[in-house]
């Protein structure tokens, strides 16, 4: 059960324990964090589960895919070099400790 | 999966999701599919079923092993030649489905569609006002089916003449997802009167300059795709974008005017909209399905599948789970709809599904800005189609509300 931290734009921290294998954007529905939407349901088509990854652990990512990318120009809060789709993260165990920072607006 | 894991026969039934029986009313079958095991084998189709929510979601979102460039539809391509050349975002795969899907998702994006919904808000209360002046509609007739076919056709770019074969196309693109039966031969019959409209109107020269098609196509000029990727892509948008929005609506509406308790929250407060949308695609989406085909041998729930097989995703009985939703049969239009299965999801999750939700947004907002209740005045019809729910006829009578 990889945790996972949520900080939302007033600096409060949820740290949750998600399933291997469910995405940021789901494991935050799960656990019902605030400020995470994900709409489309995982599908990388509405941008309204972005997210901040803090920048320490931004290596340990898989790179941004091609669909991703055309979408990380559809946030509602301006795209930051560590922006990233919650839903096309994937909690592994590799990932355990990761945080990520919820941006002021989702639409 | 592992070789060690213990494997056994699949349960096998005799439910045939095409008979006039199931497509008339499908949730008591599903019930029974679901009791029946995670994976079923249709017997008569000689198909794989999966009914439940996790199964679905595991073989929509393992593309590796449940791929799409076997065919959308009952129509095993390892097997059989496609009706139509297979399409090059829905039934294909990696590498290919990456670069199409990610021209696609850019052209569709919300920040793309910005420009759209005050085009889709003005035609939406153009289109309800003298409705309610009226008071008497077929919802279907008169909002569900006029409203799509005329803002996504503009916003695509295409021609006003001829629009009325764009319904035999759909007729012909969902009965190709089912038996080749009578209703299969019915529709494919126009096919000599619709593919040539469809070839012609989607070319490049017949599109307007500002419109969604012509994005396409400018993708061609920067390298994206080829010219002959992009008129297919163009195409795709006529077959995946109109019958499914079509119906869509037309299931919100009937699922609004069957629920008045539904109807009374979304007339106090119209935001509900669009969440009434995707409640609507949970309780009964217009897309009820879809197929995928096993790349290799696999074990899926200690049942194996072999290579090449067709394995249908039922969406419909997945969006009823009990064991996934809470009142599964109630439509509810302030549940927590998000993760329903409605659009599918995944890669293959419907590119155009933010389009489609501001069309719906649109239209029932405008609705419930004006509509006190909804009563059903009179038979309500369903559209026969293999591959597609919805109705063809919803007498109402409208009460406005009082200024």
């Amino acid at each position: 059960m990889p945790d996972v931290t949520y900080v939302q734009p007033d600096g409060s921290r949820q740290t949750i324990g998600a399933a291997t294998g469910m995405s940021v954007m789901q494991a935050a529905l799960a656990h019902d964090v605030a400020g995470i939407i994900g709409e489309c349901g995982g599908s990388a088509m509405c941008a309204t589960c972005h997210v901040h990854v803090d920048e320490s652990q931004l290596g340990r990512l898989d790179a941004v895919e091609p669909v991703e990318e055309a979408m990380l120009g559809s946030t509602a809060a301006p795209r930051q070099p560590n922006s990233r789709l919650g839903c096309q993260i994937i909690l592994t165990e590799a990932l355990h400790g990761l945080i990520v920072g919820i941006p002021e607006k989702q639409t | 999966m592992s070789t060690a894991q213990l494997v056994r026969e699949a349960p096998v039934s005799d439910i045939d999701p095409w008979s006039d029986d199931f497509l008339a009313d499908p949730f008591p079958y599903y019930r029974h599919l679901r009791a029946a095991g995670r994976v079923v084998k249709l017997a008569r189709y000689g198909i794989w079923s999966v009914a439940h929510y996790d199964e679905a979601r595991t073989v929509l979102t393992d593309h590796g092993l449940f791929c799409s460039s076997g065919g959308a539809g009952l129509a095993n391509f390892h097997k059989e030649k496609p009706w139509r050349p297979p399409s090059l975002i829905l039934e294909a795969d990696p590498p290919l489905h990456t670069r199409t899907r990610a021209v696609l998702t850019r052209i569709l994006s919300p920040a793309s569609l910005k420009a759209l919904r005050t085009r889709f808000e003005v035609e939406a209360d153009r289109m309800v006002e003298p409705l309610v002046a009226r008071g008497v509609a077929d919802l279907i007739a008169d909002l569900a089916d006029p409203y799509p076919l005329k803002v996504f056709p503009d916003a695509l770019g295409l021609a006003a003449d001829g629009r009325d074969k764009l319904r035999l196309y759909g007729d012909m693109v969902f009965a190709g997802l089912g038996p080749k039966n009578a209703a299969y031969d019915a529709a494919m019959a126009f096919a000599p009167q619709v593919l040539p409209y469809i070839r012609d109107k989607c070319s490049r020269a017949a599109l307007a300059p500002d419109g969604l098609g012509a994005d396409i196509y400018r993708a061609a000029d920067a390298g994206e795709l080829t010219e002959e990727e992009a008129d297919m892509l163009v195409r795709s948008f006529l077959s995946a974008g109109v019958d499914t929005t079509v119906n869509g609506i037309g299931q919100a509406l009937h699922c609004l005017a069957r629920h008045p308790e539904q109807w009374r929250l979304l007339a106090d407060d119209p935001s509900l909209a669009r969440a009434a949308f995707d409640e609507t695609l949970r309780y009964d989406s217009s897309a009820p399905f879809v197929f995928r085909t096993t790349t290799r041998d696999t074990v899926l729930c200690d049942v194996e599948i072999p290579q090449h097989e067709k394995v249908l995703v039922l969406l419909n009985s997945a969006n009823r789970d009990p064991a996934r939703w809470e009142d599964p049969d109630t439509f509810d239009i302030r549940r927590k709809s998000i993760g329903h299965l409605g659009f599918g999801v995944g890669i293959h999750g419907c590119v155009g599904q933010m389009v489609a939700r501001l069309e719906a947004e649109s239209v029932l907002a405008a609705l419930a800005r004006r509509v006190e209740t909804i009563e059903i005045v009179g038979d309500v019809r369903r559209r026969p189609s293999s591959g597609l729910r919805g109705i063809a006829s919803l007498p109402v009578r409208l009460t406005p509300k009082r200024r």
